[in-house]
């Protein structure tokens, strides 16, 4: 279980979080209630308890992990899921604009929803049995069990297909060996999804619990890039894993595959927050810096990329709407998902890019959280499907033809 | 214990104010309503107290349905249970009659309001509830405790505090540092979907008050630099331009 305590380390800025997400085209309208409630409560949180230690956290690359509890009230992991396991059942609008707004505050904090509430829970939620369902689910929606997803490999990032990674029978326990790389959390989860082929090269999924013998978690270090959440390997020497670990209802990369889909379509949201903090305070800023003696935001040059900025957003939060109405109808498909999460999270990077300009020098400083947004939307611009990789699936959806390999 | 909390819906905190209809009317259009936030403090204080020593807290409003959305946020925050007066709330002296004949026979031990609401500022609600209802009235409470029946409760008086004690029934209006506002978690804003919502209809009572017209301050004038030498003229200025010496 994580250690909920403050980290005296972490040092709370005082400075005022003043982020007004803009809403151009009145998309609140096309909101519940209860939705509205929701991303104010998640705001208001991140205000509250993010803003203030995030530019510490990612200037000294400490992970927050005092703030866990805080990220599972709100309802951040596996929001989506069913009531009967200790999950929200809040529908797919709910999920992502919870993303949205955690990722307005930091893509690193948003990383590790994602992972804990689509890649842990969400596998175990579909293809788990009950006893793992009952075993695993509440405790990991309440944060008091943190887990982590293991797919990509040294050797095989955009070819998960490749892996080595692989268990053999062994009576009632399998033999796991291999290893994984770039995993979110994997540092201090609880637990670990691992997707690892068996004798005959199937990729099944098996839930390996720290503490096993020969299971190791050594950290990633040195990224210039979601510094506040942390990255590692997952290293199996023979670990003896109990075959009712094993996920009984998946089998091929359908499984990891499902699971990149829930989460990909929250960082379509995620992107959002993020390009909305940059454009917020691009906005601010425009309107109290003066050079030449008016503001700068009356400089065309400026008012174009504040209006280009807003353009930008107001298109991506209708395609996660109507993304979003496709998720609880059951109808969203693969690729419609690979043209949000390529689409806005490009768009969040130049928004971010633009706005750092607007800043100036300012722009570059922990003062504001604009190059921080840009460098950790280099690894949201890689992980689950890089930009080139979404731009492949979807050509294969216009041509049927496969332009992988 | 029974605790009731009225709360108004005023716009948010960085609404940018505009008036229609000649400056007779306040221009709603893309305004954000939240909380008053004194009223919220009530709130999370109510609760801090039920909690510690048991008993249900009912939150109050009088408002048409567009308010709902801050009731529920009530029920989220924590909540028993709601009601709402299906009335614009014309003036304060409406608000306290409607709330006051809702809730008199109810037999509530504590009647929270806020010290006042962030948009008209009468802060007469709670007296005017407190005499309506002949129950005593501390105002601007900032610190607060309930023991076998009795208030225990601070106020800001001019330049110190006060603390006064007071047997319950009574009604409490509070101020900034009564406690810290809560965020709602997820269990709390789906538990708020099925808490009850009852909804009343006004009963006679008129305002008594009308609003004639609203006029903005005036833009703040630029600054002007007088050397520290030049003390005549600065009382000068102050004296004859500025006139407030
Ligand atoms: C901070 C961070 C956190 C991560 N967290 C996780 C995690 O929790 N779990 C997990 O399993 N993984 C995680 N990843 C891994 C991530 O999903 C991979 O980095 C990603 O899939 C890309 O794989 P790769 O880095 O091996 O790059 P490669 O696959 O080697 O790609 C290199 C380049 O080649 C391009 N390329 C590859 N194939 C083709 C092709 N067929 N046609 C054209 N271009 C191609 C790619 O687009 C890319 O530009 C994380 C990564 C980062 C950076």
């Amino acid at each position: 279980m994580p250690n909920f305590q403050p980290n005296p380390e972490i040092i709370r800025s005082q400075k005022q979080d003043l982020f007004e997400g803009p809403d151009f085209y009145q998309i609140d309208d096309l909101l519940t209630e209860e939705h509205v409630l929701i991303r104010n409560t998640v705001r208001d949180w991140v205000k509250k308890e993010v803003s203030p230690i995030i530019e510490d956290c990612c200037q000294r690359n400490i992970f927050p992990n005092h703030i866990i509890k805080g990220m599972a009230d709100v309802g951040a992991f596996g929001p989506q899921l069913s009531v009967e396991y200790g999950c929200g059942g809040l529908d797919y609008i709910s999920y992502g604009l919870i993303m949205q707004e955690i990722e307005r505050g930091d893509s690193g904090m948003r990383s590790t929803a994602s992972v804990q509430g689509s890649l842990v829970m969400y596998p175990i939620h579909k293809f788990g049995s009950e006893a793992q369902k009952h075993k695993y689910l509440p405790k990991l929606a309440k944060g008091e069990l943190m887990g982590c997803f293991g797919l990509t490999e040294p050797d095989h990032g955009s070819n998960p297909g490749g892996m080595v990674t692989n268990f053999k029978d062994a009576g009632d326990h399998v033999i796991l060996n291999g290893a994984k790389m770039w995993i979110s959390n994997s540092p201090f989860a609880d637990i670990a999804v691992v997707w690892a082929k068996d004798e005959k090269g199937v990729v099944h999924g098996l839930i390996v619990e720290r503490g096993m013998e020969g299971f190791t978690t050594p950290e990633t270090h040195n990224k210039w890039s979601l510094r506040a959440s942390a990255t590692g390997e997952l290293v199996f020497d023979n670990v003896k894993v109990p075959k009712e670990n094993i996920l009984p209802n998946v089998t091929g990369l359908k499984g990891p595959l499902t699971c990149l889909n829930s989460a990909r379509y929250g960082i379509s949201w995620g992107a959002i927050g993020a390009a909305m903090d940059c454009y917020d305070s691009a906005r601010r800023y425009a309107k109290e810096r003066h050079q030449f003696g008016r503001p700068i935001g009356g400089f065309q040059l400026q008012q174009k990329k504040l209006a280009e900025m807003l353009t930008e957003i107001t298109k991506a939060q209708l395609v996660c709407w109507r993304l979003g109405n496709l998720m609880d109808q059951g109808k969203a498909t693969p690729a419609q998902i690979s043209l949000a999460k390529r689409n806005n999270v490009d768009m969040a990077l130049h928004i971010a890019r633009e706005a750092r300009q607007i800043h100036g020098g300012m722009g570059i400083t922990g003062e504001y959280p604009i190059m921080r947004h840009m460098m950790n939307l280099e690894s949201v611009i890689t992980y689950e499907g890089t930009h080139d990789i979404h731009l492949l699936i979807l050509g294969m959806e216009i041509t049927g033809e496969n332009a992988f390999m | 214990m029974k605790i009731l909390v009225c709360i108004s819906n005023v716009p948010d905190t960085t609404t940018k104010v505009s008036f229609t209809d000649n400056n007779t009317k306040f221009n709603t259009a893309g305004v954000q309503y939240i909380i008053n936030p004194y009223d919220e403090l009530a709130l999370t204080r109510a609760l801090e107290l039920t909690e510690k020593n048991g008993g249900e807290v009912t939150v109050i409003n009088v408002g048409l349905v567009d308010t709902e959305a801050n009731i529920r946020k009530a029920l989220a925050i924590g909540a028993n249970d709601a009601i709402r007066i299906n009335a614009n709330p014309e003036d304060g002296y409406f608000v306290a009659e409607q709330i006051a004949a809702a809730v008199k026979s109810e037999g509530y031990d504590v009647i929270f309001t806020g010290r006042e609401s962030i948009d008209y500022n009468s802060g007469i609600v709670g007296g005017l509830l407190a005499e309506i209802l002949n129950l005593p009235l501390i105002n601007v409470v900032s610190k607060l405790e309930i023991e076998g029946g009795i208030v225990t409760a601070d106020r800001d008086i001019d330049g110190g505090k006060e603390t006064v004690k007071v047997a319950t029934p009574c009604v409490i209006s509070a101020q900034k540092e009564l406690t810290e506002p809560r965020i709602p978690n997820m269990r709390g804003i789906m538990a708020a979907r099925t808490k009850p919502l009852k909804v009343v209809e006004p009963s006679g009572s008129n305002a008594l008050s009308n609003i004639s017209a609203f006029e903005m301050p005036k833009p703040k004038g630029d600054c002007k630099y007088i050397d520290a030498a030049n003390a005549g003229h600065l009382i000068d200025l102050l004296h004859n331009e500025a006139k407030v010496i």
